[in-house]
């Protein structure tokens, strides 16, 4: 049977192509997300592990609990401590560690890196054995930095030039002291490095006298254990936490391996609708294959064939399809794994240099994808091969697809369809996360449901579509009764596409809808002409806030101030704002009492006065970072939103109590006499010193903001879509090609009669358009329907949001499928042109 | 109804194939299908061609009907010289001047009998004439049938369906293939009926390929092939006489 089934895979090679394609196709991706994140992560452990290298112990400072309404805090690490690190017996010498945000500039001005990787530390001394020096010395002083090699080379900086950058606010424009090199994980993932020498790193970064971290290095032969054990017991106990060198490593290896499984799981996701997608192909293909063998395997059953062998001939050949798919899949998908880091590497993220990884279990995964996939998806089709019946042998009429009534397919696809319908409405009556599971469940009972159905849905849609084909003449007519000629494999066809577009269209709507909601989150509240941020979100020094209030033109400013404090026993966060003026800067809608930010007076947003039972009028105590505590009153109750919420109190309030470097300005609110304008911005940008970390934002760049953000994340999730439309196009060819095969005689006859070569090439065309637009029609209908489900989850949590039907892009995805089935009927409706006349009208 | 007088319908010709050869492969794999064949097809004249397998018959038919494409000669529909015809031409020569009536009934199953009937026309976008049309119905006896589809039909009612979709655009020339390969004899003889019928009745000129000399007995006159030639021409033959010319052919080819 081996021989025979093996006979068969060559004799429809080109049919099988397709197949092969299509399961290929799933198993480059799974195998391509495997390759490219075990290599990643592999590279990314190497850098760490390295970036280790000179810690044996690093020692840390140990958070004291919170206690009543007394805010924890850390103990600084002082040089003390670490004097008295290096003094321990196995200590060898110990580096006082100093962290934080440092963005520089390139000769552009503009960030290197997204600002998110933006570091800054400091440089130990002369010689720091953390960052061995390429060219140059150390820094000295305010007026020089040291580099890393990577951002040198990134921005074409080198020795003795000055550099713009900026810690929390101002701009500094140091000499380059030196580029050292460094194996830091962030600086080899695409960020940068700034190093001070250490005093002037302690005062930029706001915490003069202390250190971030002590790392110790132990003597030769004293072990890491060892050294920890004896830092233990020479720190004072409680203040201190040590961690040797090799369990740091481990940890960031650890949080890459999380990180990255996160990236794999939603890569395979999408690999798994590829996949999902192809075993309807394979299914489509099988059964196809086995009913134009009908009289062949008839014959193998006459002559003694098993049932069981029968079946197995046809699983052999699956299983010689799913191979073939799985090593060429695996092959391609190590191509995609390659790819897809060297295309991090345009996107600007750089990734750590290493070995491309393929494990023995990536290796298993794509053969075992690409074989079980195909075997499977070819069992049913099998097992009606094997009830054929040998007598059908004997038979000369062409075995045609079964007309087995769909009673009891419909049946079970309309309860399928109404449970999921009815789960998913369910679902949406329900809050938030709650509603999150039986939405999921009911999502894929509906899409079961339709699938099922979609050969009952194919007659009265595609009738639908008699009045446009009527135009094509007696081409649109044959077209549309082809195309319902055998509806199950009309309805796996336009299945395979229907997925794609659901996916795609569900996605759209949710995003258009978010997108417009965090919108007008964003900006409803606001009446300040400008928002003034951090590019990585961090804080803005207390300095940025006064510039930008001296600024010529502007009549209002307000920082958005955060500190921590202790009310009723709980950590709760302030927001220190300028109360004269915050009532000019935000539009909020006041439930109670009355908007007033000033001494003791404070406004609460009503969830926190909720939570806490207070009305306009209550009263509280609040402890704040310097342990001293206050009375406030409640003036007012407005209703918060995403980004301006909790208890908003006067900075003059707030300030006494923060040490300088502690007041952390999220944002800065501006609002300007002549409004938004161009020049307006320049203003403010100029007073900040042009500063690359900064951001001035209107209304509008906030909203062109989000809509970037939103557009970048769709557009990817459209590529990674897009390989299930490919997988759907292949279905497309390969049932046209079937039946373009299975009517040779009729195409025949019609060019007999008198239908031109146009007009058989237009009938295919027709069938695969309307088939296509059917998969459209179904998928964009029930992604609409998905999209309005999810975003009804979405709305009890965000008050704001309202349902976005893009109409555009639908028009858009409803072309893409008609273009899909336009090309995918190029070729077999080639074939059928060129058909053999003769050959074709010869009865058997 | 064509307007042809009489005394021009006994010498008009439908068709005519002159010096027309048709030669498959190159040197030494030469194989000659059709050798200088000249034959003339009268108007409403019902002619079958006759011939051992592999004489050429169906391929003389195929290239008559503008099927096949010849290696030299001529053939003419009407005044229509074929061999100079690119594809398309052709194609709508077939449509507008010939009918074709195959062995395998050949009906698209997806429509109904009458839709079957009036294909040709609606390939060419025109209105079948609807007096004619119920002429032809009447004739074949399917006016009961029309909105059944061909897998209600029986094979013998199928072929009367391709029997009328042929002469429901009144073509010049009628090619049968075998019509009556796939019948029982009873199907067969009604089929051949309503051929011979409207060659008689409605001056159809009709030609048909067949091995069967109880079929050919149908027929006004019976051309003999052999080995790509013409060999004999009977007119007015009877089931016997083209039998007995058939034995003659295969003694001649036993001995030979």
């Amino acid at each position: 049977m081996f021989r025979t089934a093996l006979r068969n895979v060559l004799a429809h090679k080109a049919r099988l192509l397709m197949t092969v394609l299509a399961v290929m196709l799933g198993v480059a991706f799974v195998s391509g997300t495997l390759v490219f994140t075990n290599t990643i992560s592999d590279a990314y452990q190497n850098s760490s592990a390295k970036g280790f290298d000179q810690v044996d112990v690093a020692v840390g400072a140990k958070y004291q609990e919170d206690k009543g309404d007394t805010l924890g805090k850390t103990p600084d690490l002082t040089r003390a401590l670490l004097d008295q690190s290096a003094a321990v017996p196995g200590a060898a010498s110990a580096i006082g560690v100093v962290n934080g945000f440092t963005a520089i500039a390139d000769k552009d001005d503009k960030l290197i890196g997204g600002g998110f990787q933006s570091q800054g530390g400091n440089y130990w001394g002369d010689k720091d054995p953390r960052y061995p020096l390429k060219s140059g010395s150390a820094p000295h002083g305010k007026g020089e930095v040291a580099i890393d090699s990577e951002t040198a080379r990134r921005a074409g900086y080198k020795v003795g030039d000055t550099v713009r950058l900026s810690v929390d606010g101002p701009v500094l424009n140091p000499k380059i002291s030196g580029i050292f090199t460094t194996d830091d994980g962030n600086v080899a993932a695409g960020g940068s490095l700034a190093l001070f020498d250490t005093a002037t790193a302690q005062k930029l970064f706001g915490k003069p006298g202390t250190y971030d971290e002590i790392d110790v290095k132990a003597k030769a032969g004293t072990s890491q254990s060892e050294l920890k054990a004896a830092l233990d017991e020479a720190l004072p106990k409680g203040l201190t936490v040590a961690t040797t060198g090799k369990e740091l490593a481990d940890d960031q290896a650890r949080a890459i391996a999380s990180s990255m499984s996160g990236l794999r799981q939603g890569l395979l996701v999408f690999a798994g609708i590829a996949l999902f997608v192809g075993t309807f192909i394979i299914a489509n293909t099988f059964t196809m294959l086995v009913a134009q063998r009908t009289k062949e395997l008839a014959l193998l059953r006459a002559v003694g064939a098993s049932r069981r062998q029968v079946t197995r001939s046809v699983l052999i050949e699956a299983f010689v399809v799913g191979t073939a798919a799985g090593v060429t899949g695996l092959v391609a998908g190590v191509g995609i794994g390659a790819g897809l880091r060297s295309l991090m590497g345009t996107l600007g993220a750089t990734v750590p240099d290493g070995p491309l990884v393929i494990t023995p279990s990536t290796v298993a995964a794509a053969l075992a994808v690409g074989i079980v996939i195909t075997m499977l998806a070819a069992w049913l089709p099998g097992r009606r091969a094997a009830k054929i019946p040998p007598v059908a042998a004997m038979s000369s009429v062409h075995a045609q697809a079964t007309t087995r009534s769909l009673v009891l397919r419909n049946t079970i696809g309309a309860l399928f369809s109404a449970a999921g319908v009815a789960v998913v409405l369910a679902a949406t009556t329900m809050s938030g996360s709650d509603g999150q599971a039986p939405m999921g469940l009911g999502a894929v009972l509906l899409i079961i449901g339709v699938f099922i159905l979609t050969p009952l849905l194919s007659r009265p849609l595609i009738a639908a579509t008699a009045p446009a084909l009527r135009a094509f003449g007696v081409s649109g007519k044959l077209a549309r009764q082809n195309s319902v000629r055998n509806p199950r494999r009309t309805a796996a066809t336009a299945s395979a596409l229907m997925i794609g577009l659901t996916l795609i269209t569900g996605m759209t709507v949710m995003a258009g809808s978010l997108q417009k909601s965090i919108d007008k989150m964003a900006s409803a509240a606001v009446r300040a002409d400008y928002v003034v941020s951090m590019a990585n979100g961090n804080e803005l020094s207390a300095d940025v806030g006064e510039k930008l209030a001296a600024t010529k033109g502007v009549t209002a400013t307000s920082p958005l101030r955060n500190a921590p404090s202790r009310i009723d026993g709980e950590t709760e966060y302030l927001t220190g704002v300028n109360g004269a003026a915050i009532g000019r800067l935000t539009d909020l809608k006041v439930d109670n009492g009355t908007f007033e930010v000033g001494g003791d007076k404070v406004v609460v947003d009503a969830n926190t006065a909720k939570t806490h039972g207070w009305k306009a009028g209550s009263a509280f105590t609040v402890g704040f970072e310097d342990g001293k505590k206050q009375r406030l009153t409640v003036a007012g109750v407005y209703e918060g939103n995403e980004l301006i919420r909790g208890i908003m109190l006067d900075l003059t309030t707030l300030a006494p109590h923060q040490k300088a470097a502690d007041a952390a300005d999220m944002q800065v609110m501006v609002k300007t006499s002549d409004g938004a304008s161009g020049a307006a911005k320049d203003r403010l940008e100029k007073a900040l010193g042009d500063n690359p970390a900064i951001k001035v934002q209107s209304k509008q760049d906030l909203s062109d903001d989000i809509a970037k953000m939103f557009t970048l994340m769709l557009n990817m999730l459209y590529g990674l879509l897009a390989m299930a439309v490919i997988v759907a196009v292949l279905g497309v060819i390969n049932t046209l090609a079937m039946s373009v095969f299975e009517r040779s005689q009729e195409i025949g006859m019609l060019r007999a009669i008198g239908l031109d070569r146009t007009g058989i090439k237009r009938m295919v065309r027709l069938e695969s358009l309307v088939i296509s637009l059917f998969g459209g029609v179904l998928g964009i209908g029930l992604g609409v329907f998905f999209g309005w489900a999810a975003g009804e989850l979405i709305g009890t949590k965000m008050p704001t949001y309202e349902l976005v039907l893009p109409w555009a892009r639908m028009t858009v995805f409803l072309l893409l499928a008609a273009t899909v089935g336009i090309l995918a009927a190029l070729w077999p409706a080639r074939r059928a042109a060129r058909l053999n006349m003769l050959t074709a009208i010869k009865s058997e | 109804m064509t307007t042809t007088p009489i005394a021009d319908r006994t010498t008009a010709v439908a068709a005519r194939a002159t010096d027309l050869s048709k030669i498959y492969g190159q040197g030494e794999t030469q194989v000659v299908a059709l050798d200088r064949v000249s034959v003339a097809f009268r108007q409403a004249e019902f002619t079958a061609i006759m011939g051992p397998s592999g004489s050429g018959k169906s391929t003389l038919m195929h290239c008559v009907a503008g099927l096949d494409t010849f290696s030299s000669g001529s053939v003419r529909i009407g005044d229509t010289e074929l061999g100079s015809l690119k594809d398309k031409q052709l194609t709508k020569l077939r449509r507008d001047k010939i009918g074709f009536i195959f062995q395998a009934f050949n009906l698209l199953p997806t429509l109904t009998a009458l839709e079957n009937i009036t294909l040709p026309m609606d390939i060419a976008g025109r209105k079948p004439d609807q007096q004619w049309l119920d002429t032809v119905i009447r004739m074949v006896g399917l006016a009961d049938r029309l909105s059944h589809r061909p897998s209600q039909l029986s094979g013998g009612q199928q072929q009367r369906v391709a029997v009328a979709r042929a002469l429901a655009a009144k073509p010049d020339i009628i090619f049968g293939d075998e019509p009556t390969g796939n019948l029982d004899s009873r199907s067969g003889a009604e089929v051949l009926g309503f051929l011979r019928n409207s060659v008689r009745e409605l001056q159809q000129t009709v030609v048909m390929v067949t091995h069967d000399p109880v079929a050919a007995a149908y027929a006004d006159r019976v051309v003999f092939l052999a080995d790509g030639r013409i060999v004999d021409e009977v007119y007015g033959p009877t089931a016997d006489s083209v039998l007995d010319r058939m034995k003659q052919f295969d003694a001649k080819g036993r001995t030979s």
